[in-house]
Parts: structure tokens; sequence; C-alpha cells
């Protein structure tokens, strides 16, 4: 996954400390997915790998460094999107809490 | 060398922009500011000013669009009036907590309803809370002066934060005056190009308007212990213009025959320029009389004005607007400062001008004697309103 890890967060000892304006891109703190309600998961024997899904999800979370499409789920936010836009349905949204059967 | 110039106000603000050389301009015309944006594009047509000139589809665009070009370290200009700078409210804060620099000039104009024209000063106060320096200005000289130290201020490392520099719609944007028009070789080397680290770069991506769940109060506190600073660097700035182009304009706020005086009337704009001249005749007459030219509402004048109130027996303050429920906008400021003193002054807060009402020579010299009788323990109303067409009853 190309994303930024998740870095340790200490607030500034003082005010001054405080960034002005911009700060370094990238710079994430904690993992940003509690709201979900349905998670997008991918069934590799049918996924060709067109990456549409890829290409179409709004928070980047769907990695293709692999050899398999891989969603992060510490920051997909299970909008569907990826589920709604794939030609072959290889993504089926899965209810969270529940075992997504085979 | 300077040059002698005939110019309207707005003309006066094209001037001081093209000398200040922006690159990027984004503005949406709105009576009275639009000959201003009118005259700039008129440069930027004429190859005189060279900068990006953007017609965009509101003023909420304009700020937004500012804010955008500001954001990869563009020096930028915009300006706006009345209805035009409360459609631009939302973008205000969003540029201050941001710490951009935006030079914006606000052609102070009455807010509907009823629907006016002319001038007065809700507009701009009621954005005082946005995180913008504010100041206001007496004339056209003052306003082309203001422009230039307004760039000067705001990108200093020790400030990066926006200024709105005011100036009262017709009065000032419409009538016209002779203006010093500095030499841009002066001009340069007072103001040199902006730099900034506070911008997003390629080379080192940033981002800009993020979230800080956690952190958001402390970033504005750092935002206003900055601000607190503010007062040092315009009086700064003012020195230096003032040594290079002869003109100053005593920084936070001018003392006008304030040393000896018993009662002072604070202004705030072109009506100083009235007040000034009812100063003069009633001093002839020896009557101790002073006049207080707010220049800053943001950042607030808070040592000028105690150190003014322990003087004097009573302050006016004269408001151009009204916070409906309650007084004039920079009477509740100036109180504010005033109840730190162990004995305060009388105060009576005077509201006129509204949707541009006439403040006469003759009204002026009424606030001063109502100034004078409340210093000789006379009882006085607290807010009263000034050249009113018909009797009132509070």
């Amino acid at each position: 996954m190309d994303r930024p890890k998740v870095v340790k967060y200490t607030p500034p000892e003082c005010v001054e400390d405080y960034p002005l304006g911009a700060f370094q891109a990238g710079h994430l703190v904690q993992k940003n997915a509690g709201w979900r309600v349905f998670r997008p998961v991918i069934d590799h024997d049918k996924c060709i790998g067109c990456l549409r899904c890829f290409l179409v999800c709004p928070d980047g979370v769907i990695d293709k460094s692999g050899e398999k499409l891989e969603i992060d789920y510490d920051f997909c936010k299970g909008c569907g999107v990826c589920a709604y836009e794939c030609k072959v349905n290889a993504i089926r949204m899965v209810k969270e809490g529940e075992e997504a059967d085979e | 060398m300077s040059k002698k110039i005939f110019v309207s106000g707005d003309e006066a603000v094209a001037e001081a922009v093209r000398l200040a050389k922006p690159h990027v301009i984004s503005a949406y015309p709105i009576t009275p500011q639009t000959v201003a944006v009118e005259r700039i594009s008129d440069f930027v047509e004429d190859g005189t000013l060279k900068a990006e000139y953007l017609h965009v589809e509101s003023e909420h665009s304009a700020m937004s669009a500012a804010m955008g070009a500001a954001a990869v370290g563009a020096r930028t200009f915009t300006a706006t009036s009345s209805q035009g700078l409360l459609y631009m409210s939302e973008v205000l804060p969003y540029v201050s907590g941001a710490r951009f620099p935006i030079v914006m000039m606000n052609a102070n104009r009455t807010l509907a309803t009823p629907w006016a024209l002319l001038s007065d000063h809700r507009d701009s106060l009621s954005q005082l809370d946005s995180g913008w320096i504010q100041v206001y200005c007496e004339d056209a000289q003052e306003t082309l002066d203001m422009i230039l130290q307004a760039y000067r201020i705001s990108e200093d490392p020790r400030v990066m934060a926006p200024m709105m520099v005011n100036l009262d719609g017709f009065v000032l944007t419409h009538t016209y005056e002779m203006v010093e028009l500095p030499a841009q070789a002066e001009v340069d080397a007072f103001l040199p190009a902006y730099t900034t680290i506070n911008r997003m770069d390629l080379d080192d991506p940033k981002t800009v308007c993020y979230a800080a769940m956690n952190d958001y109060m402390e970033f504005h506190m750092k935002q206003e212990l900055d601000m607190r600073k503010v007062p040092s660097v315009i009086e700064e700035v003012d020195r230096l213009y003032g040594d290079k182009f002869g003109r100053y304009y005593d920084g936070m706020v001018e003392q006008y025959l304030c040393d000896d005086a018993e009662v002072v009337l604070v202004t705030l704009g072109s009506v100083t320029g009235t007040a000034r001249v009812v100063v003069d005749a009633m001093r002839k007459e020896g009557h101790k009389v002073g006049l207080v030219k707010l220049r800053y509402m943001r950042p607030f004048p808070r040592e000028e004005i105690l150190d003014i109130a322990s003087r004097v027996r009573a302050i006016g303050v004269l408001d151009k607007d009204i916070s409906v429920g309650y007084e004039g906008i920079v009477f509740t400021n100036v109180n504010s400062t005033v109840a730190d003193l162990e004995t305060s002054p009388g105060r009576i807060n005077f509201i006129g001008g509204l949707g541009g009402r006439n403040i006469s020579k003759e009204n002026t010299r009424g606030m001063f004697n109502e100034l004078l009788e409340l210093a000789r323990g006379e009882k006085k109303e607290k807010i009263q309103f000034v050249n009113a067409r018909c009797e009132y009853h509070g």
C-alpha cells in the first residue's frame, strides 16, 4: 500500500510550535473508517483486474501493488462506489459484523 | 520620482494595486467598488500590470479563487462591498485560518433591507470576527498608501493574516482628489517579492485546510497570539513607509489635539475629515476638544484607547453602524477596553450616517457639545441618533 503510514501523534508542547497554515501532506495520525456500515469484499475468482474500482474509489483505498487487489479497511468508508461500478460483480457489500459467505 | 495624479478613491486603489504587482486578481463588480476592478482590468489589458485577471461569477468565488491562488504562493488582490462582502463571508475565516495574506479593498456600503447604495460601516463591522486585519481610510491618498502597506503588513512572516482596506463608498470611491503616486522603483524597494513556506509545493507536498479535530483550539490560539503582535508590525511599517514616502499615519490610532483634551470623539473613515474641521473651529473658541481617528478595528488598539480614556472626562463614539438590539459596534469595542480603567470617563454612543445620512459640521459640533455637557456633570442619553429626520422616543 502506497498510503502514508499512520504515525504516532504527540501534540506540540507550545502553541508556537503549531504549523502556520500549510503542513506536510500525508500526515496521518489516526485511522478513519469508524462509521463504515457495509464493507466491500472482493471475489478474486471473479475479478478480472480491470482496475475500474481502483480508479473510482474516492478515498484511494484500493491497493494494486500486490498480485491481487486489496482494500485498506483502515480508511475505507464503505460508500460502495466500487461495488456499484464493478462490471463483473466481483465486489459485494457485506454488513459489518457479518461474515462474507463464500 | 513620484507624481501627482487627480483620481477617485477607486482609481487610487487600482493605481496602488498596479504598483503592488499581485500575480492574481479575482473580483466581481459591485457598486461602489466597480470602478476599481475595471481600472485594474484596464491595466492588465494594456500590459502595465502583468497578472492573471479572473472573471468570476460571484464574490464567494472571488474570495475562493484568491485563496486558491494564495495557496500556491501568489500575491493576490480582490475587492468588494456591502452584500458582496457578506456573500464572501463564508470564505473569510477559511483564508485567515489558513494564514493567507490576501489583500482586499472593501468599499463601505450599507446593507439591505431597505435597499440603499450609500456608505456606512455595517458591512465590514459585521465581519470583525473573521480573523482579518481591518483598516479604515480617511481619503484617497491614505487608501492608496494603505493598499501598499497592507501587502507589507499581511505578508510579514510574523503576521501572515489577510487584510481588508476599507474606504467609504461614494464619499471616497467616487470623489476626486490630488493623490501622490509613488514611483515603481521606490515601491519595489518597500515591498519585496512575496515568498512563503505556507504554500503548495510539488517538491515538498503540503496540505492546506486539513482537519485538525483535536488541535483546532490550539491553531486558533496561535492565530490570536500572533494577531496580538500585529500592532507593533503596523507601527513599524507605518514608520518605514513614512520614512520612504513622507506620509505617516500614526499606526493604530491618530490622536488629533488629544494631549490636553477634556472630551474626545472617536471616528472611523472619511467622517474624520469633517470632525477635524470642527475640532479646529471649537479649539479657536477655547473648547478643549480632541479627535481620535480609529484606524484599525482588528487588531483593536487597546493600549492607545486605554491611554486616551485615562486622560479625558468624556469619550464619544460615532458609529456609522448599529448592532440592532444593543448599540454601535465600535462603541462596544471601545467600552470593553475602557472598562479596564478604575474610573472610566463618561461615554456617549452617537449612531449616525446610516445608509449614507449626512453627518454635517453642525451635527459634529452638536456631539462635542453633548460631550462637554456630560463632562460638566449633566445627565445624557447613552445612545443618541444623529441627524434623524424625525423625533424618536427610546
